[in-house]
């Protein structure tokens, strides 16, 4: 079995036992499975890719196969259906991250957000002295071949959040290996690599 | 491919008078089916498959020196997604058909002559019960799973519906939770070519010894072209013609016209179909909709099943499309049922659920293992409740 991934684990501290939860490009469903034996969850995954759909079949995932992009998840379920909407990694490939906020804090009473900080200093290196885009561990694609259409670094998140009356309820900052350092906490959207956030209607 | 190889049909007898929804009687029936695998000392292991509307309880195998298959032998065998090894598979032939169960061509036992078109219309509700006779019959407590596609895939809702504790996992592939109009359309239009042609006799063809192949094979002609998709003829067919030149006369000039009267010809004459057992068919088609009992609400009538549920689409399947599933789906989930979708890509229409195809083998193999873990789990949560 592969390891649990340490942001799935930082995910789990966040999820109430017996919650109900829906993953947004649940992959082969490992998220949904720790989560089910580590919090007693119930709920489902959805994932436009057929292989992983089949891993996660495999994995006993309750795997609805649709496209995020063309669908819309309010379709499928009615308001309030789901504790926590999860989405790790994919905001920034799909196309209207901005209206899937929206849909996901619908659906469900809270939403837990991850994705690649494309303020790390790095990129801002690679982009203000390489005079390239960035393209590293992190960001490993080409500019002209890559899912990531909508990178965006934290303060751009938070400003969307707050434009749409969107509380932020807990954030982690990260580096790429998951782990904190003291000084992120002071210049997160330099110093960080990942954000978790966890995010709610503001009432 | 591994094959189960030669297999034999087999007869159930019911006594049971069975009453239908129409509320007509049938006093007696005898049901046609037939059985691969083996069944499990706890009887655990069953696996029902309903059958569509031209298909019937040859799923897999072989008929002594038939050099043709069960209809479904791709998927069902040992090491099969459906596999032979690890189920005792089932598939009985509907009521009202034409291959051994009874129907428009048996006898009715109250006149002495051949049913033909007094033979009462069946519904999907009555099918299902009829099977739950063999499931009886077997003394198979509760199916592993029921599995049918088109027309099979609405019995196998209804089973969920009407027995939900004799179900423990639907797979409902390609099909729809009740016909839309263009459906009962297509289906009326098929009904008429059979029943406009002057060898029909209102249904009393077999007593005038002769059968209305012309309006059989349009019926299936018909039929046909809603299995396929537009790509899949552009592709295999386009304009080619047969002789490679316009001939300006009404002869067969196209090589797709030349396909589809072949293949009604092969359906009314090889196949030996009988036309009102198609007539009944479409008929239980454009019935089923098992919503109208409760208020028109899918996710009401849903609520009965316990079952989990596979439901599969396929991408270009216009007869009932992907968007027929997810009425299905959506109303599960309105339930919170245990449910997985898989929307499979495929250029073959509605055949697809018969035909090859990685992704759509790679989900029903991924399931039914899934299925046979649940079955070896079981007996240790036995021990431990």
């Amino acid at each position: 079995m592969t390891p649990i991934s340490p942001e799935f684990k930082l995910i789990a501290k966040w999820i109430k036992k017996q919650a109900r939860v829906l993953d947004l490009g649940c992959g082969d469903g490992q998220l949904l499975n720790y989560l089910k034996s580590e919090c007693q969850t119930t709920g489902y995954g959805m994932e436009i890719d057929p292989q992983k759909n089949i891993r996660a079949i495999e994995a006993g995932i309750n795997v609805i196969q649709s496209n995020l992009n063309s669908h819309d998840i309010c379709d499928y379920f009615d308001e309030d259906s789901f504790d926590y909407v999860i989405m790790t990694q994919a905001l920034q490939v799909v196309r209207r991250p901005d209206i899937l906020l929206d849909q996901m804090l619908s659906i469900g009473k809270e939403s837990i957000i991850t994705f690649p900080n494309f303020g790390y200093w790095k990129n801002r290196a690679q982009l203000l002295f390489g005079g390239r885009m960035p393209q590293n561990e992190a960001l490993p694609n080409t500019w002209y071949d890559t899912p990531n259409i909508h990178l965006c670094t934290f303060k751009d998140f938070e400003e969307l959040c707050e434009d749409k009356g969107i509380e932020v309820v807990d954030r982690t900052v990260v580096d790429r290996h998951h782990e904190t350092t003291f000084l992120m906490t002071f210049a997160p959207n330099w110093l960080g690599e990942v954000a978790l956030y966890r995010i709610k209607r503001k009432d | 491919m591994n094959s189960i190889g030669i297999v034999t049909p087999q007869t159930l007898h019911v006594q049971t008078p069975l009453e239908m929804v129409s509320g007509s009687v049938l006093p007696q029936y005898d049901l046609a089916y037939e059985t691969y695998g083996t069944l499990n000392a706890d009887k655990s292991n069953a696996l029902l498959i309903c059958h569509a509307l031209s298909g019937n309880h040859h799923v897999a195998g072989y008929y002594e020196g038939d050099k043709n298959p069960g209809w479904w032998d791709r998927y069902i065998g040992p090491g099969k997604p459906i596999d032979t090894d690890r189920f005792f598979v089932v598939c009985s032939n509907n009521l009202g058909g034409c291959h051994g169960s009874t129907g428009p061509t048996s006898i009715n036992p109250e006149t002495g002559d051949i049913y033909g078109p007094d033979f009462p219309i069946v519904t999907c509700k009555d099918w299902v019960n009829s099977q739950n006779k063999l499931r009886e019959h077997l003394g198979i407590d509760a199916w592993a799973a029921v599995i049918g596609g088109s027309m099979g895939g609405m019995q196998v809702l209804q089973w969920t519906i009407d027995y939900p504790d004799r179900i423990k996992h639907a797979i409902v592939i390609a099909s729809a939770p009740k016909l839309s109009a263009q459906n009962i359309a297509f289906n009326e239009v098929a009904r008429r070519a059979i029943m406009t042609d002057p060898e029909f006799h209102d249904g009393r063809f077999i007593a005038h010894q002769t059968t209305p192949k012309r309006g059989l094979a349009l019926a299936r002609m018909l039929g046909h072209l809603t299995y396929l998709s537009d790509d899949l003829m552009g592709t295999k067919f386009g304009r080619e013609l047969r002789e490679g030149k316009l001939n300006y006369n009404f002869d067969v000039e196209f090589q797709v016209e030349s396909y589809l009267r072949y293949q009604g010809e092969k359906f009314a004459t090889k196949q030996n179909f009988d036309a009102n057992t198609y007539l009944l068919m479409t008929k239980a088609l454009d019935y089923f909709d098992p919503a109208a009992d409760f208020d028109d609400d899918l996710s009401k009538a849903m609520a009965r099943a316990t079952a989990k549920f596979l439901v599969i689409a396929f991408t270009t399947d216009w007869r009932f499309s992907p968007q027929r599933s997810h009425e299905i789906v959506k109303a599960l989930l309105d339930n919170d049922a245990d449910v997985t979708y898989a929307q499979i890509d495929s250029q073959h229409g509605h055949d697809a659920f018969l035909l090859p195809n990685e992704h759509y083998e790679g989900v029903f193999r991924a399931y039914m293992s899934r299925i046979a873990q649940d079955l070896m789990a079981s007996p240790v949560e036995k021990e431990a409740s």
